[in-house]
């Protein structure tokens, strides 16, 4: 049953990303505009283009163009960037990890402060401090991450300039690591220092991805609770001479933690799509910073492989928060 | 709930701020030449980087100051406005529109239609929007009409998936049944039933996604790839905010109060039409 849930999805996932693919490939392509005359010096020649725009196979029919390039993708061949003369994939794996790295911990800030707020949320429920959860979630929650950005950049970059507001590390430092994962690197070296300034230069771009999804997971995780403290093995809890806060966190939250979990998992991928501008606003030299130059640039190649990479990532997430809620509920795993 | 609690709702204090702000931004940018102070495209080197109008320094008729050229601050925001509200009008619109109609047929016709509308959607769920954005703007050339159309293009989603479901849950009630025996085709009940209930999500819909247009012009506009950069635009006041940020915080201060303002406003807005339009809540 859960196997075969597993085979659907994963060929729904592979529909899914043929069309991306599909997508990306004509959306660029109908673009005006000539991306090899725009890499010549001005005064080249027809032939020059002709024969840089058979290199790039840009001389075929545009069904033929796609299957070539699709073909490569499926060995693993992207192309290569035109801006930057490199191997597409070289540079998103060079990227990848800078991102993935400020989306979870971004992810982890969210859940932490989400979950807190819900418990206090949920144990006082009907009080004051509950209505004030609730205003300053819902205002929250609202305002993207982008605008929560610039906000931070305005009052922990100017106003109480303590943390860093651009790039990934600071640059005088003598970086000693051998892979893109700089903070588990630092860490793993016991590098302390380097994982400070990692940090403190993740911190913001964190908080601002961070913001609007821990107030969403703080509101119906909230939601759930008071649900689930009504019920009657909750009240014997309580009755047994547990307090409220050990009521909620030993009882309660096993059991209310399933509808948010599924939330957090699309939102997830909200986050991940958000760190596009928040890295450009933080100049962080992640995957979504050089997509962006990318498309200003009109580097085909880059684009199509970041894209991909992005949608990729989308339905491998959505794919496992499928199979994790297939697994922890219990109607659906003997259903 | 009953009236008296509908109305208490309907007239929340929240939903009078909202609104009175989105009604002040409105005017102000449909008055815009009559009025803003200054012409907000005039530059003037002698008058760069003036403060705002209660610190040492300030001129009188430069009320939240000047930026690095000289231009008056509180003009560009009145005339950024203008850009801002177009937007929000015109691409929500459309992409409710197209949302809605492609929801429409999905839910209520299902099959073979609903399969490959949904097949779309979650195509269209894998791409990172700000990323498509930016990419359907480099591609269809900058400029407002095609700000408005990636915008659209973009979030027709968000209103397919909501409709969809409630035209799937509409198309099995008895009323439809009713409207099929008396002899209706199928459009003519799409139209004629499912359409009018559907209508109060839509509705809510609509003021969340002028929001989200918003803020996706000015994220545009940030990447200077909104329209042309003589034009203020929030998001292009923002970024030049950004780069002068040490040197003179008001360029970035009051359009960032402006735009959080405005993006409250409208999700109050689209919060309150929906409690007050939903039949569970109600």
């Amino acid at each position: 049953m859960l196997l075969q849930r597993f085979l659907v999805r994963l060929l729904t996932m592979l529909v899914t990303l043929f069309g991306v693919a599909i997508v990306v490939f004509v959306v660029i392509r109908v673009a005006p505009g000539d991306p090899i005359a725009m890499m010549l010096p001005p005064g080249a020649s027809d032939d020059d283009i002709a024969r840089l725009r058979a290199l790039y196979g840009l001389d075929k029919g545009i069904v033929q163009q796609f299957f070539i390039w699709l073909g490569g993708v499926l060995h693993g061949n992207f192309g290569a960037s035109i801006s930057l003369r490199q191997d597409v994939l070289g540079l998103v794996f060079n990227r990848l990890p800078a991102t993935l790295e400020l989306a979870t911990v971004a992810l982890l800030m969210a859940i932490a402060l989400g979950t807190s707020a819900a418990i206090l949320g949920a144990r006082s429920r009907g009080t004051a401090v509950e209505t004030g959860i609730d205003i300053v979630s819902g205002a929250t929650l609202s305002i993207p991450d982008f605008l929560w950005g610039l906000v931070l950049i305005l009052l922990f970059g100017v106003l109480v300039p303590v943390f860093d507001i651009s790039g990934r590390v600071s640059p005088q430092l003598d970086l000693p690591f051998v892979t893109q994962f700089y903070l588990v690197e630092s860490i793993l070296r016991l590098r302390f220092d380097l994982t400070w300034d990692l940090l403190k230069h993740m911190l913001m771009p964190a908080v601002a991805l961070a913001l609007p999804l821990a107030a969403i997971i703080a509101q119906l995780l909230k939601q759930s609770l008071k649900e689930v403290l009504d019920l009657d093995y909750v009240v014997l809890a309580r009755v047994k001479g547990f307090s409220e806060t050990q009521v909620v966190l030993r009882e309660a939250l096993k059991n209310a933690a399933l509808p948010t979990l599924t939330l957090v998992g699309v939102q997830f991928t909200f986050l991940i799509g958000g760190t596009v501008i928040v890295e450009r606003l933080f100049s962080y030299e992640g995957l979504g910073n050089m997509a962006i130059d990318a498309v200003v640039n009109r580097d085909l190649p880059l684009i199509q492989g970041i894209v991909l990479v992005f949608a990729l990532l989308f339905v491998l997430i959505n794919l496992a928060v499928d199979m994790m809620y297939a697994l922890l509920n219990p109607r659906l795993r003997h259903g | 709930m009953d009236e008296a609690s509908i109305a208490r709702r309907g007239l929340s204090p929240r939903l009078w701020l909202a609104g009175g702000w989105l009604l002040l931004a409105l005017l102000a940018a449909i008055f815009a030449p009559l009025v803003a102070p200054q012409d907000p495209l005039a530059q003037d080197l002698m008058l760069e980087r003036l403060p705002p109008f209660w610190l040492d320094g300030a001129e009188p008729g430069y009320w939240l100051g000047t930026d690095s050229l000289g231009r008056d601050l509180l003009s560009r925001l009145i005339f950024g406005g203008r850009i801002a509200f177009i937007v929000a009008f015109a691409a929500a619109t459309s992409a409710c529109l197209l949302g809605s109609a492609l929801g429409l047929i999905a839910g209520y016709v299902g099959g073979w239609a609903d399969r490959i509308i949904s097949r779309i959607v979650d195509v269209w769920m894998a791409f990172p929007p700000v990323l498509f954005a930016i990419l359907l703007v480099a591609v269809l050339g900058t400029g407002l009409s095609s700000v408005i159309l990636a915008i659209a293009i973009i979030d027709w989603t968000r209103f397919c998936r909501v409709i969809r479901a409630e035209a799937m849950s509409q198309a099995r009630m008895d009323y439809v049944e009713s409207a099929r025996i008396a002899g209706y085709g199928r459009i003519g009940i799409m139209l004629r039933e499912v359409l009018p209930n559907v209508l109060p999500s839509v509705v809510a819909l609509l003021s969340l996604e002028m929001g989200i247009a918003v803020i996706v012009e000015a994220i545009l506009s940030f990447v200077n790839l909104s329209i042309s950069t003589d034009d203020p635009t929030w998001g292009s006041i923002i970024a030049e905010g950004r780069l002068s940020i040490h040197q003179a915080w008001w360029v970035l201060v009051f359009p960032l109060i402006t735009l959080i303002l405005t993006v409250l406003s409208f999700s109050q807005f689209g919060e309150a039409l929906k409690a007050r339009f939903d039949p569970v809540l109600r």
